[in-house]
């Protein structure tokens, strides 16, 4: 029985296969409509979520299985002061597979150790969301044709963001993908990732402030949000925050097949004007999540078309 | 200079660094052992000038030896039986190390998970980093080299 809690949990060629099967199921989905019919998902939310949730719920419906769980630790034994561990155990004896979010890092991994059942990491704090990984590497596949030769732009809160973290890890596994760093000073990507991850792997990548001086050179230009509370003083703030502002002048300046992507929500660091852009891909984004989680469910629970 | 009597059964622990035998006493829970422990401190010493000494007349089995090699892995550690060196053991950086040391995240899942050990893993031997096995945050403390 494998769980998922890193997306370094499967081999570059697991995640392929993974993605091959997202693809099939995105062309055909008739013919996977009832793969997991009497099968479970416990979604097991103490934190509140609205897209990875659905996303979840709604990958195990369309695979033809059903949904139980709770949205808010408020509603669970949690409140009770159940552990972990032991609601795993508990949820195990009537779901076939648990998708968990907690806001302590580590718990999904606490709850994989004990349980029965298949458990995927839903997020937990600031540590890993790898479903959004999944989520963002299908998306470059299914929009490039390839996850390799690529020069991938990161751009907001390079700092904080744990989707950043975990995509640049999963990310140099491919060969030849480069990195533009597009941050403020204050938010540059942390040296550990810089030090530990790109350079000990010999990465290309380059940092710099403006989006405008790295925008023509990307493939992919993959947006997050620089909060306000995130800089030591205002007027820091208000000197940059339209460098990260996403609009269609910026876009003028990008490749006809540059894809923005953005693991939402979005705030205001993408113009809604950009919406209409063909190459504006973050909703799309979220629909390739619910193909590489219902492929993930069927990998998990080794499920396939009879 | 002051004798202290040769073990006949147990093991010494030699080359630790001046002032922090307490440390591995407690670290190794020596407090807890009824047998019999001498600790010698600030021994002249031609290689360190000035080093602990550790006697524990125990089987060294009934210990947790990889915790000494996380504090120090030039710690030597000889194995005495019938008065005699039988081995010297050469101590490594653990793998993996339960219940020494606590995570300090208070993110941490161990933060609140009733009954949870504590356990670090060692990412990186080169530098030697210890991470928390459930939220990876990297061990900061002070180890005792």
């Amino acid at each position: 029985m494998r769980h998922m809690m890193s997306p370094l949990d499967f081999s570059v060629d697991e995640l392929e296969s993974m993605m091959d099967l997202a693809v099939q199921i995105e062309n055909d989905p008739e013919k996977y409509a009832h793969v997991c019919d009497g099968k479970k998902i416990a979604t097991l939310f103490y934190e509140p979520s609205t897209r990875t949730r659905l996303s979840f719920e709604t990958a195990m419906l369309n695979l033809g299985g059903s949904v139980i769980g709770f949205s808010s630790a408020s509603s669970s034994s949690a409140t009770k002061g159940e552990s972990v561990a032991d609601t795993i155990r508990v949820v195990g004896t009537f779901a076939d597979i648990a998708a968990i979010r907690h806001p302590k890092e580590g718990a999904p991994l606490v709850a994989s150790q004990v349980s029965p059942i298949p458990v995927i990491n839903a997020g937990d704090g600031g540590h890993q969301h790898p479903t959004q990984t999944l989520t963002d590497l299908f998306t470059i596949r299914s929009l490039r044709g390839k996850i390799h030769d690529l020069t991938i732009g990161l751009c907001g809160d390079l700092k904080f963001g744990r989707t950043v973290h975990s995509l640049i890890t999963a990310l140099i596994r491919y060969p030849n993908i480069r990195f533009v760093l597009i941050s403020p000073e204050e938010l540059r990507l942390p040296s550990y990732i810089r030090e530990d991850v790109l350079d000990r792997n010999h990465i290309a990548y380059k940092e710099v402030t403006r989006l405008e001086d790295a925008i023509p050179e990307l493939d992919i230009l993959y947006m997050t949000r620089v909060q306000k509370e995130r800089f030591f003083n205002e007027e820091d703030y208000v000197r940059m925050k339209d460098f990260y502002i996403l609009d269609k002048e910026k876009m003028d300046l990008a490749k006809e097949d540059m894809y923005v992507l953005h693991p939402l929500p979005r705030v205001n660091e993408i113009a809604v004007e950009v919406d209409s852009d063909p190459r504006a891909a973050y909703f799309r984004q979220v629909r390739y999540g619910m193909y590489i989680r219902e492929a993930l469910i069927m990998t998990l629970l080794e499920v396939s078309v009879c | 200079m002051l004798n202290v009597g040769a073990l006949e059964n147990g093991f010494v622990m030699d080359h630790i660094k001046a002032g922090k035998a307490m440390t591995i006493y407690h670290d190794l829970h020596l407090d807890r052992l009824d047998c019999t422990v001498a600790i010698i401190k600030n021994a002249r010493s031609e290689k360190m000038g000035r080093k602990d000494i550790i006697k524990v007349e125990c089987p060294i089995e009934e210990l947790n030896i990889d915790v000494v090699g996380f504090i120090d892995h030039n710690i030597t550690v000889n194995v005495i039986k019938n008065g005699k060196i039988v081995e010297k053991k050469k101590l490594s950086l653990p793998k993996k190390i339960v219940n020494v040391i606590q995570c300090k995240n208070p993110r941490c899942i161990t933060s609140i998970e009733q009954g949870l050990d504590q356990v670090f893993v060692l990412t990186d031997p080169e530098k030697e980093v210890y991470r928390c096995m459930y939220c990876e945050e990297k061990y900061s403390g002070h180890r005792n080299k």
